[in-house]
């Protein structure tokens, strides 16, 4: 009996705030709200360009700079060789750490290689230079990236040994493999595929 | 080792600590009679842990442990560890059990410095702190994510976990990506968004739009408490139903386009050749599923044996599962433990009667749609022999020979 007085003060002072209307409703269901709730702030233009490192296969993002196959070869001995293996070619019964970046280029041959399985050479600019080399990710120049890319394009003869690479040509380029890639047509239903 | 053995070998090895940390503990109480006893607990007595109730255990601490007796692992590789669902009861994985899968390690991140940059084709571009990101309308959902590498075979003394340990399920805490999508405006013009993580790959995927307005979320918890580390602390991208890799962790950017990036991760990996082209894009899990009682290497005994395991689809509900104990010949239904939901492992049993004899026990699922999970020899068939190891999810069988013992049954078939 002692307890009854308190509950029943407090149902009373709260039936009134909590009686769910139609406004609440469409809180809830953030999905059909287009209001904003004001949280966050406006990115500035320096803060996006730090980040915005991805480039696209029509060439949108790739920097200034050049590079060519003759600086790449010397890159490529001094940064990547140690895990890609020499040549970058695959050596049977030795297993490296990263993976055969040069090989057979006609498309279907093994290994998977930038020469007979990237579909895009801008992909390869994107990755060396985010991600590459392996314990010091990011820093190469973007002069370094296009060298690179140049050197591994030549060794999988996509490019003559005598081209500059840079944002014009590099995005130009049609890889070998691109006519093999098909985007996956599986939708349920009984049907394997 | 036997199950005794095992206990008496980790009863030798339960610390002074623990034990003292009881002693203290009745200590502290007021009950001269306990404390006296306590006191008295002799080299024997340490010994002694055959009867429980003749000596106080250790009081309350901070942060629970798991018994001294349950030593489930993860099965770490130089690039993954794998979930041992024959060891899980249920769908829910224990964060610390969920797999791992990363291509440059895992970051160490300040959550009070880490912000998600929204850019590209929106309205406004804006940075959200994780204090803003927790401000907005939480969600909560359990589903399973699932890496599309997920398969492995070659021998019979294999495991759930040597398998297909690459699938987990958590219930996921966060905000909508559609809220965000919102909050920043996104041009009508944009079809894609790039998600990009803050670990050393700064790995990138491209994913549709539709998936953010669908059920794509940016979470921050997982199973009740803050992600862990390995899982993208402090913020990952979660979308059910879809390969792992695109579930981008240590999230720290999006990038609205009108068309994909064809990042690394998303042309020379996650694609697979099917007959004479390779297929990329492949976002949903199909259905699969796998028994993981009993399994190798474990021993059964004629007589009653509970069937259990798991199945999922990442296209929605499992809609059945059914398990065959004659190597195939005949399928029954299975239980489905309620509730039973989309994109998520579905725990399955099934109470068979072994009259002892050598046979094989199978299990498979259909989805929501229809689909009933395939064969390996009708995924060789759909997409030619040269397949490669992703997006398989074949039926799994395995071996019940006379004396009990339970093997794994390897399929042979043409790879490379």
């Amino acid at each position: 009996m002692a307890l009854a007085f308190p509950i029943s003060l407090l149902l009373c002072s709260l039936g009134g705030r909590f009686e769910p209307s139609q406004a609440q409703g469409d809180l809830q269901d953030t999905s059909k709200r287009f209001r904003k709730f004001g949280f966050g702030r406006t990115a500035t233009a320096k803060e996006i360009t730090a980040w915005d490192i991805d480039i696209r296969p029509d060439g949108k993002g790739l920097p200034a700079g050049q590079g060519d196959v003759k600086k790449g070869r010397l890159l490529y001995a001094a940064k990547c060789a140690v895990c890609h293996g020499v040549n970058g070619t695959e050596t049977p019964g030795v297993k490296l750490p990263g993976t055969a970046l040069v090989g057979d280029t006609s498309a279907k041959a093994r290994p998977k290689t930038i020469g007979n399985y990237w579909p895009y050479a801008t992909t390869l600019f994107d990755y060396i230079r985010r991600s590459m080399p392996y314990n010091l990710p990011g820093s190469l120049s973007d002069n370094e990236v296009y060298s690179l890319s140049a050197y591994l394009l030549n060794a999988n003869k996509i490019i003559k040994a005598d081209v500059i690479l840079n944002a014009q040509n590099l995005a130009q380029i049609v890889m070998p493999a691109k006519k093999l890639f098909v985007m996956d047509d599986r939708k349920g239903g009984p049907e394997i595929k | 080792m036997n199950r005794k053995n095992n206990r008496k070998g980790v009863t030798g090895k339960i610390s002074r600590r623990t034990l003292l940390g009881g002693i203290i503990a009745a200590a502290v109480l007021p009950v001269n009679k306990l404390f006296a006893g306590a006191l008295q607990a002799d080299e024997k007595l340490l010994h002694d842990l055959d009867d429980p109730t003749k000596l106080p255990g250790p009081g309350p601490s901070p942060l629970g442990k798991r018994s001294v007796f349950e030593q489930p692992v993860r099965k770490p590789s130089d690039i993954s560890s794998r979930t041992p669902l024959q060891d899980l009861h249920s769908a829910i994985t224990p964060a610390d059990l969920h797999f791992e899968r990363h291509h440059a390690g895992v970051p160490a991140i300040d959550p009070a410095k880490h912000e998600l940059l929204i850019h590209g084709l929106v309205e406004r571009p804006m940075k959200f702190s994780l204090a803003d990101l927790k401000r907005f309308p939480a969600v909560t959902r359990t589903c399973f994510i699932e890496c599309a590498g997920n398969f492995r075979t070659g021998k019979e003394e294999m495991t759930p976990q040597d398998i297909l340990g690459l699938t987990s399920q958590s219930e996921w805490t966060g905000v909508m990506l559609s809220t965000l999508f919102n909050e920043v405006g996104i041009d009508v013009k944009a079809k894609w968004f790039l998600a990009e993580g803050s670990d050393a790959a700064v790995m990138t995927r491209t994913i549709p739009l539709a998936k953010a307005w669908d059920d794509a979320m940016i979470v921050y918890a997982q199973n009740g408490e803050a992600i862990r580390p390995e899982q993208g602390y402090p913020i990952r991208l979660l979308l059910p139903g879809f390969e792992g890799n695109m579930n981008i962790k240590w999230l720290r950017r999006i990038e609205l386009s009108e068309e994909p990036y064809m990042t690394r991760e998303e042309t020379s990996k996650y694609t697979y050749p099917v007959k004479d082209k390779i297929r990329m894009f492949s976002f949903e899990m199909d259905a699969r599923s796998i028994i993981t009682h009993p399994v190798y290497p474990e021993k059964v005994s004629k007589g009653f044996i509970e069937i259990r395991g798991i199945g999922w689809s990442g296209r929605g509900k499992v809609q059945k599962v059914e398990v065959s104990t004659d190597g195939g010949k005949n399928w029954q239904l299975a239980n489905l433990q309620e509730p039973v939901l989309s994109k998520a492992h579905t725990y399955f049993r099934y109470l068979w009667e072994w009259d002892g004899n050598e046979t094989e026990i199978l299990s498979r699922v259909t989805d929501e749609t229809g689909y009933l999970q395939p064969t390996l020899k009708q995924l060789v068939e759909a997409r030619g022999p040269n397949i490669g190891g992703y997006h398989m999810n074949p039926i799994t069988a395995w071996k019940v020979k006379n004396d009990g013992s339970v093997w794994f049954k390897p399929e042979n078939y043409t790879n490379k």
